[in-house]
């Protein structure tokens, strides 16, 4: 089947620097794909640049056979849920859910009203609708940022780092989330993380970015990385040994 | 008196330097211990090509991280000047102590502060670069109200009666009452220049041309920018550095659009709004000295102004007001969309904002002057 998501020898960077380079990966449609790798390696770099807010140096991304869509000038292809949600403060829940439907949708006030109710409800969420992200806590802040992201029925997702910062429960139940959408909606997703619980639990494939070598150094199901890899940086990582870091070049 | 927690003496064998610390080394001790350590190793004669010397630690009764992170501080200083300090005779757990700062070991330093000359340099790429940014700004947004226009739907109008009502009915006390004194100051002052000839009739010309033509917009649009300006500016950073402002983008939302027009829209109707109301004021703060200081009669100056000010006066000073409100609404996204680095950002991008708009403004309104007395307006 040809995958939803294809990135093909991306380099990105920041200032006209490369950081990370050769960046080659397929994403299966329906699965869970996690990119991991240590605080500082570049993952939320690459987030960006596959949802469109950095222009890579080179190479090409492609979702579900399309190249990289221009932003604004048509409906979104994928759904994104930031890190801490990124919901608009001086908008209630259900508004925030409700304003990708109004820009690119014709649905009726009270249509969009029912879906966007519809969403929160999926992501555990009933009875917040009025609620402003001011008033919630940061796992259903991710949550009501998940729901949003659902808004447009996208094929695709992306998820920044879902479970930092969360307890083990509400993390627990932000992988039941994410094993949903994937299982029952098909909804493919992609999430950064480098929480190793979540990660076994909720991801099929994952990549494996280091700093040190710019660019992906593991590739496969997150178990047979974490019993069968020989790399030194992968062993650690996926057995929370403690690597040693060089110091900086000044 | 206390006793010295510690001592340090400087003992020399056979060409072999050794200073010996005794006793408990802690934060407290620091300063004595740091200031002590560098004189002594400072002191060292030159042995043979290199200098070095050994710190003899085993009379240390207890050492706590600081003073371990001193001496390893120290240890790394002197090898960068060619001087070899090793430890000896430390304890268990002063030894594990100094490992773990790590002694012996090559520290990195952070990065050197570039030169006096780079720094001027750097800051003068970055003043053309921000002066660049702006109209690089408002020719995005003039491509955005392009596709607005096409597509109205997609500007957030339902923001901007929320948004007029905090810029303009918000700032009416405000900008009325400092107006307000603008022309009493004013009338005041052009009174007692205007007395010297016997010619305080033209008070209601004097302060009323002045209000209408130049303080009315620019006072108004200067406690615009301090309030409104500032506050856009921190509203978007907020929004910038908490990722609201991708996200926006991701759900295919132009933040121009989204964000920006409807605040220039705001400030460009709403700025002329209250120049009116500033106007008026101020006529008024110049009226209270002509009655109270010289007996004129509400009619009279009423009358005096009326004939003072001509209705191109008013045209300039409201006209220009116009292109002050979008100046500081653009100039204030501008800067909140361009923050970076959480708090301390949004800090510094409200304060350029505010700097950067009170700057254009005077600085537009001088161009505004010339251009008007040019043309004869």
């Amino acid at each position: 089947m040809e995958p939803i998501l294809r990135v093909r020898d991306l380099v990105v960077g920041w200032d006209g620097k490369p950081i990370l380079r050769g960046i080659d990966f397929d994403v299966a449609r329906g699965s869970v794909f996690a990119i991991l790798g240590g605080s500082g390696c570049g993952k939320s770099t690459v987030l960006r640049h596959l949802i469109g807010l950095a222009e890579p140096m080179s190479g090409s991304i492609e979702i579900a056979g399309v190249g990289k869509p221009s932003l604004g000038l048509e409906p979104p292809a994928f759904g994104v849920m930031f890190q801490g949600g990124a919901l608009f403060g001086s908008m209630t829940l259900e508004e925030n859910v409700a304003l990708p439907l109004q820009k690119w949708t014709r649905l009726p006030k009270e249509a969009i009203s029912a879906v966007a109710r519809a969403r929160l409800r999926l992501v555990d969420l009933a009875g917040y609708e009025s609620f402003l992200p001011s008033a919630i806590s940061g796992g259903m802040k991710k949550r009501a940022g998940i729901a949003r992201a659902l808004a447009l029925d996208p094929q695709l997702l992306f998820l920044d780092e879902p479970s930092a910062g969360l307890d083990p429960i509400t993390s627990r139940e932000l992988d039941d989330l994410i094993l949903t959408l994937s299982r029952t909606l098909g909804v493919t997703v992609v999430l950064v993380s480098h929480e190793l619980a979540s990660i076994f639990r909720v991801a099929d494939q994952c990549i494996m970015l280091d700093r040190e070598a710019g660019t992906i150094i593991a590739h496969g199901k997150p178990a047979e990385l974490r019993d069968h890899a020989t790399h030194p940086t992968v062993r650690a990582f996926f057995h929370r040994e403690a690597a040693h870091h060089p110091n900086p070049t000044p | 008196m206390n006793e010295p927690a510690f001592s340090l003496r400087h003992e020399s064998q056979d060409g072999l330097h050794v200073l010996r610390l005794e006793g408990r080394l802690g934060l407290q001790e620091g300063v004595v211990l740091w200031q002590q350590l560098r004189d002594a190793v400072a002191a060292l004669p030159a042995s043979g090509e290199q200098r070095q010397c050994t710190i003899e630690l085993a009379g240390v009764q207890r050492m706590e991280g600081a003073a371990a992170a001193l001496l390893v501080g120290l240890q790394d200083d002197c090898r960068r000047k060619g001087i070899r300090v090793a430890f000896a005779g430390a304890s268990e757990d002063v030894s594990s102590l100094l490992a773990l700062y790590g002694a012996g070991t090559e520290i990195a330093r952070a990065q050197p502060r570039p030169g006096f000359v780079t720094r001027v340099g750097l800051a003068t790429l970055a003043l053309v670069s921000s002066l660049r940014s702006v109209p690089e700004f408002a020719g995005s947004l003039v491509i955005s109200f392009g596709r607005a226009i096409r597509s109205p739907r997609s500007i957030q109008w339902s923001d901007v009666p929320g948004l007029m009502e905090r810029a303009g009915a918000d700032g009416l006390f405000i900008v009325g009452l400092v107006n307000f004194l603008v022309g009493l100051i004013l009338g005041l002052q052009g009174a007692l220049q205007l007395e010297r000839f016997g010619a305080e009739s033209f008070l209601p010309s004097l302060v009323g041309i002045s209000v209408v033509r130049e303080l009315g917009p620019l006072m108004t649009a200067i406690l615009v920018a301090g309030r409104t300006g500032a506050a856009y500016a921190a509203e978007l950073g907020t929004m910038k550095v908490s990722e609201e402002v991708d996200a926006l983008r991701t759900l295919g939302l132009d933040p121009n659009r989204f964000l920006v027009l409807p605040r220039v829209i705001t400030l460009f109707f709403m700025v002329p709004l209250l120049t009116v109301l500033g106007d008026v004021l101020g006529i008024f703060g110049g009226m209270a000295i002509g009655m109270s200081y010289y007996d004129m009669s509400f009619q009279a100056y009423l009358l005096g102004t009326q004939e003072g000010i001509a209705l191109k006066d008013v045209h300039t000073g409201v006209g220009k007001s116009f292109f002050f409100g979008a100046l500081i609404a653009i100039v204030a996204c501008q800067r909140g969309l361009t923050t970076r680095g959480g708090a301390a950002g949004v800090g510094r991008s409200t304060t350029s904002a505010v700097v950067s708009v009170l700057f254009a403004l005077v600085a537009f309104d001088f161009f505004f002057t010339w251009v008007f007395s040019m043309v004869g307006w």
